[in-house]
């Protein structure tokens, strides 16, 4: 019985409470590159899970092998190999869709979300674990990812995944789309105002600050 | 365990995953090759079905395709290569690259599309009217936007002047502004515009604020795309380059010759 809330702590956990993207604040560069469109996002998503996942697995059954001094060099080369494998089936399966892509796949090697979850868990856990630690952060940036995309693509350009639900302006309906949610800036914008709502449902979350100003401090100084 | 720490055994350790790692690669990379190939080709043929408005969810590709006749055009004098390379297997863009297959270097001065290079041949695709002569033509254009060079094809109707569509099929401008150039709506302006005015110049833009609806002008403008200056001084340009002399304007001219007497009669 303990198994199965632990794995499902590890799987769920990633998602609201322990998410890499709010609380974390990792991964941010390609959840800012890839959301002005949700089939891009979702693309990005599906391949950044298969990746942390079974980039975790495997680096935890080869945990115990692999000196301390080459590990990180150990880490990326398995990562690496992935990251080429999701592109590679990309672009046989999905090639329109992987032309705007391909840059970003490739950059999932450099996301910290996988590198994180390698040096953080699966360096220590047994395979199992670490694939399900993957999955779950994996989900819990898929997450995000898809609450951005589905706003800014909505927003700014009145679609989702290219199917037209807010007429626009200039196609003869009443929409004005909204072009900064097109720009990377916007999702810096909306994962603060997650960050904002996350924080008040879940006050845990909220960090205790790195220092306070005491009142009186200042005469203190001077009184030296 | 102690061997653990050793140098030799570290090496053996990321020799050993190296070579793990590279077998996936290889496998995949080899494995996949065909598929990754012909859905290439698929989208380029997509494309090209696409901008003479022939492409619907559902259409078989390859059926469709065989109306079309790919033939290699010399770019200077404008004439069909009968002795070339085999049209279905010539890569234009690989071959303004090399010198050996008679790439050159655009002059900076003359390289309005900022492609650098410039191939001996180019691939034009031909649909025939029932009688045997040609309806349309579709060239292949390409040149730089704002982030990326933009891939596409112009196709044009047999008197060598009168635009059938223009679509993209590969480019990297921002999406919602420069991307838009893949918008239906936009492409549709196209369709009809005159490339040459009355003294033969490439005329063909794309105006800021909205194209002019009157007179001989309407005939060469199109609307800029809002936001998106850059991608559309990109798009004008290469328009312009392509339809000029270094382009295909020595081919039009020859097929408009061809074709004048025809329709005549």
């Amino acid at each position: 019985m303990s198994t199965a809330t632990e794995t499902k702590k590890i799987l769920i956990g990633p998602i609201a409470d322990n998410n890499p993207i709010i609380l974390q604040v990792l991964g941010i560069c390609s959840a800012l590159a890839v959301t002005s469109k949700l089939e891009s996002a979702l693309i990005m998503c599906v391949g950044l899970t298969v990746v942390a996942s079974f980039a975790n697995l495997f680096y935890s059954l080869v945990r115990n092998y692999v000196p301390g001094s080459i590990r990180i060099i150990a880490q990326m080369t398995i990562t690496a190999t992935l990251v080429i494998l999701v592109d590679q089936t990309l672009k046989a399966v999905a090639y329109e869709q992987s032309k705007p892509m391909s840059v970003f796949i490739g950059l999932i090697l450099t996301n910290c979300i996988v590198m994180g979850r390698l040096e953080a868990y699966a360096q220590a856990n047994p395979p199992w674990p670490s694939f399900l630690d993957g999955l779950g952060n994996g989900l819990g940036y898929s997450v995000i990812l898809i609450v951005l995309a589905v706003v800014r693509e909505l927003f700014g350009s009145g679609k989702l995944l290219g199917i037209e639900i807010l007429p626009l302006v200039s196609d003869g309906g009443w929409y004005v789309p909204n072009g900064l949610l097109l720009l990377p800036p916007s999702a810096f914008f909306l994962i603060g105002l997650v960050i904002w709502a996350v924080r008040s449902w879940k006050p845990a979350q909220v960090e205790k600050p790195s220092f306070t100003i005491q009142a009186g401090a200042s005469h203190a100084a001077e009184a030296h | 365990m102690a061997a653990k720490d050793t140098k030799a055994y570290a090496l053996f350790v990321a020799f050993l995953l190296c070579l793990v790692c590279s077998v996936f690669v290889t496998v995949a990379a080899i494995s996949l090759r065909p598929t990754q190939q012909a859905a290439k080709l698929d989208d380029k043929r997509k494309n090209i079905l696409r901008v003479v408005g022939l492409w619907e969810p559902g259409t078989n590709i390859d059926e469709a395709f065989k109306q079309f006749t790919p033939k290699l055009v010399d770019l200077e004098s404008g004439e069909i290569v009968e002795n070339g390379p085999n049209p279905a297997m010539y890569d234009q863009y690989k071959a303004a690259k090399d010198p050996a297959q008679g790439g050159e270097i655009i002059p900076g001065e003359e390289d309005l599309a900022k492609i650098k290079y410039k191939p001996k041949y180019a691939t034009v695709y031909f649909l025939y009217n029932e009688d045997g002569s040609p309806k349309t033509v579709i060239l292949p254009i390409n040149g730089y936007g704002l982030w990326s060079t933009l891939y596409g094809f112009l196709a044009v109707e047999a008197d060598g002047n009168t635009v059938v569509g223009i679509n993209f099929y590969q480019h990297a401008e921002t999406p919602g502004l420069g991307g838009e150039v893949d918008n239906p709506k936009w492409k549709g302006q196209w369709p009809g515009k005159k490339i040459y005015n009355s003294d033969g110049e490439s005329a063909l833009r794309l105006v800021k604020g909205g194209a002019s609806t009157e007179g001989e002008k309407a005939q060469h403008q199109v609307d800029a795309l809002a936001g998106a200056t850059l991608t559309s001084d990109g798009v004008s340009n290469l328009v312009r380059y392509w339809t000029s002399e270094q382009g295909f304007k020595p081919f039009l001219d020859r097929l408009a010759a061809q074709s004048q007497p025809a329709s005549a009669s």
